[in-house]
């Protein structure tokens, strides 16, 4: 019983995770047909910076680190978007391409900073004790990090559905000439959710740290994940980024630790399935 | 002109056995391999408007198919040849129907997703592939008694797989059935309003160069006597993509060069450099900006426009 509700506890945090990840990839994808390859590589990125800084200092919080990461991810982002990105309107290819490339660079650039070996990101100590809970024992990290991802999921969805930024980007997404026609400066849009994606996912990357630390290879390890709930809850949908994280994180969690071997194919499997019979994903608006 | 043109090329390729030292040699079997991949990888990109980031796959596949079956199951190199391409044709297949359900950036995607797949079951499921150790102490193929193990031979054999690729994948873009690849790419909903099934013809033409992919990987596995997942990668598609755009995707020869001074970059850069990765990503910056086109369209819009300027 521990087993499973453990493994539960843990598939829920890499769910929360991939959500933070994939929901801001999600968002780049529907409002600038642009898949961006480079958002594993800003996770890492973020997790990178967390290690360095928490290692270097010891006054530092996580919190205030995934703040910081967050931000200088989201300017790099920015500038990448604002001086490559903008340059490429009318090639949607070439853009896939440079984004490729940046990630390449950045995951370059990071082996060369910090070198081949894994670096962990310690705990926040208030929260190193384990949770006890109706006799079982959580990891309270982990507890705290699906809160915060509960809590990423309901800011989000309150800025894109109550906010007027939030019915811009929406109105951006459905229609792209419509909302440029009426008005809506997409181009500056774009700008605003790329850096606000790469912001997510720095500060994911930070705040997966203390799971996953930071080791070479790690963007190519989320990135597919990302791909994957995109992929499978439909591209553009917050709801969709939501229910394919939590998913996924079901899956492969459970996955390692019952078939380690097999871990990759049952992960492929609901892409399949869902790929077979429903195209755009399970609450895709927009087909690929 | 073409015609001298494609004759110079293809009389240079009859040279290194007899200029170049070993070094060269081997250097050059290498580009026709890298050639052969990035070629099929064009009939995708370049004929098909489907822009695939795994091709890798159907290289690993077929490298890793023929490295097991010789290495630990003892077959012959003829009968793993046979698996080993079935056995990648069959994945094409399988690939095919689950990535043709989306087009355009969705299609890029389910590829990519779909080889980091087979990349992560290459590392991780160790006791069959070895894992991060890769497969070694493979060797190459004598077909008809002839020891490939020289750098000679081996060149003759991987020009006379390469002249045979490159012919049949010129003749597979230039038949009927190409024709209605490149309008499927350009006006799907005419053609299929012409009576013409579009999924089909794509199907096809994926599985095709899923076989000329699997053609370039037994070579590759041949070559190196060696098979590690990074043959599997992401970088490993992303450099025959670099290839094909840079010679200029939908060209017959473009991407053969392209592929070419990929290579030849990756080998001289990693005489100098270990960043072998941020330069890729550097270059692919600076082609995309600076030569969407490519390479060799670049460069014959530039001889046109002199030309035109010295008349």
């Amino acid at each position: 019983m521990q087993f499973w509700i453990v493994q539960g506890l843990n598939s829920l945090s890499l769910g929360g995770l991939l959500f933070l990840l994939s929901s801001g990839f999600s968002l780049i994808f529907g409002l600038m047909r642009l898949a961006n390859l480079t958002h594993g590589a800003f996770f890492m990125l973020g997790t990178y910076i967390a290690a360095t800084a928490l290692r270097a200092y010891d006054g530092l919080n996580l919190w205030v680190m995934a703040l910081v990461a967050g931000l200088a991810v989201a300017a790099l982002g920015g500038l990448f978007e604002r001086l490559v990105l903008t340059r490429l309107k009318t090639n949607p290819l070439g853009q896939v391409l440079v984004t490729l490339g940046m990630s390449f660079i950045i995951s370059d650039a990071c082996l060369m900073l910090w070198g081949g070996d894994s670096i962990p990101v310690p705990t926040p100590q208030n929260l190193q004790a384990p949770t006890r809970l109706l006799g079982f024992v959580f990891p309270t990290y982990r507890l705290v990090l699906v809160g915060l991802a509960i809590v990423t999921a309901v800011a989000l969805y309150f800025l894109l559905d109550r906010t007027r930024l939030g019915a811009m980007i929406r109105a951006g997404v459905d229609d792209r000439q419509m909302a440029r026609a009426v008005g809506i400066p997409v181009s500056n849009l774009f700008t605003i959710v790329f850096c606000l994606g790469a912001g997510i996912a720095g500060a994911a990357g930070v705040l997966g740290g203390p799971i996953l630390s930071a080791y070479p290879g790690l963007d190519a390890d989320m990135l597919p994940l990302a791909l994957i709930v995109v992929i499978l809850g439909g591209i553009g949908s917050l709801l969709g980024a939501f229910v394919g994280s939590f998913a996924i994180g079901f899956i492969y969690t459970f996955g390692i630790a019952l078939f380690p071997e097999l871990a990759y194919i049952i992960l492929f499997l609901p892409m399949i399935f869902v790929i077979a019979f429903r195209p755009q994903g399970l609450f895709g608006r927009v087909g690929a | 002109m073409k015609w001298i043109a494609a004759a110079l090329i293809g009389g240079s390729l009859l040279l290194p056995p007899f200029l170049a030292g070993d070094f060269y040699i081997n250097l050059a079997s290498q580009i026709l391999i890298a050639a052969i991949f990035a070629l099929s990888l064009n009939l995708l990109v370049g004929f098909g408007g489907m822009t695939s980031l795994g091709h890798a796959s159907y290289l690993g596949v077929a490298a890793y198919i023929s490295a097991l079956l010789t290495s630990r199951y003892g077959f012959g190199h003829g009968a793993a040849a046979v698996i080993s391409i079935s056995g990648t044709v069959a994945t094409a297949a399988f690939f095919g129907v689950i990535a043709l359900r989306a087009t355009g950036l969705g299609f890029l995607m389910i590829t990519l997703a779909l080889s980091q797949v087979l990349w992560g079951l290459a590392y991780r499921m160790s006791n069959v592939t070895n894992g991060d150790n890769g497969i070694t102490g493979l060797t190459r193929p004598a077909p008809f008694g002839i020891s490939l193990d020289s750098p000679v031979s081996f060149y003759w054999f991987a020009l006379i797989v390469a002249t045979i690729a490159f012919l049949m994948m010129t003749g597979f873009v230039s038949s009927a059935f190409g024709s209605s690849l490149k309008g499927v790419r350009d006006q799907p909903r005419r053609m299929a309003a012409l009576g013409f099934n579009p999924w089909l013809i794509r199907w096809i033409t994926f599985v095709y160069a899923g076989f000329w992919g699997g053609i370039a990987g037994l070579l590759y596995v041949y070559y190196h006597k060696y098979i590690h997942p990074t043959a599997l990668s992401t970088t490993s598609s992303a450099e025959a993509l670099l290839g094909v755009i840079a010679g200029g995707s939908g060209t017959l020869g473009g991407p053969a060069v392209g592929a070419s001074l990929v290579l030849l970059l990756k080998n001289y850069a990693s005489a100098y450099v270990e960043r072998w990765n941020m330069l890729l990503g550097l270059v692919f910056l600076f082609i995309v900006l600076v030569m969407p086109a490519g390479i060799v369209p670049g460069f014959s819009k530039l001889t046109a426009a002199l030309r035109g300027e010295s008349q």
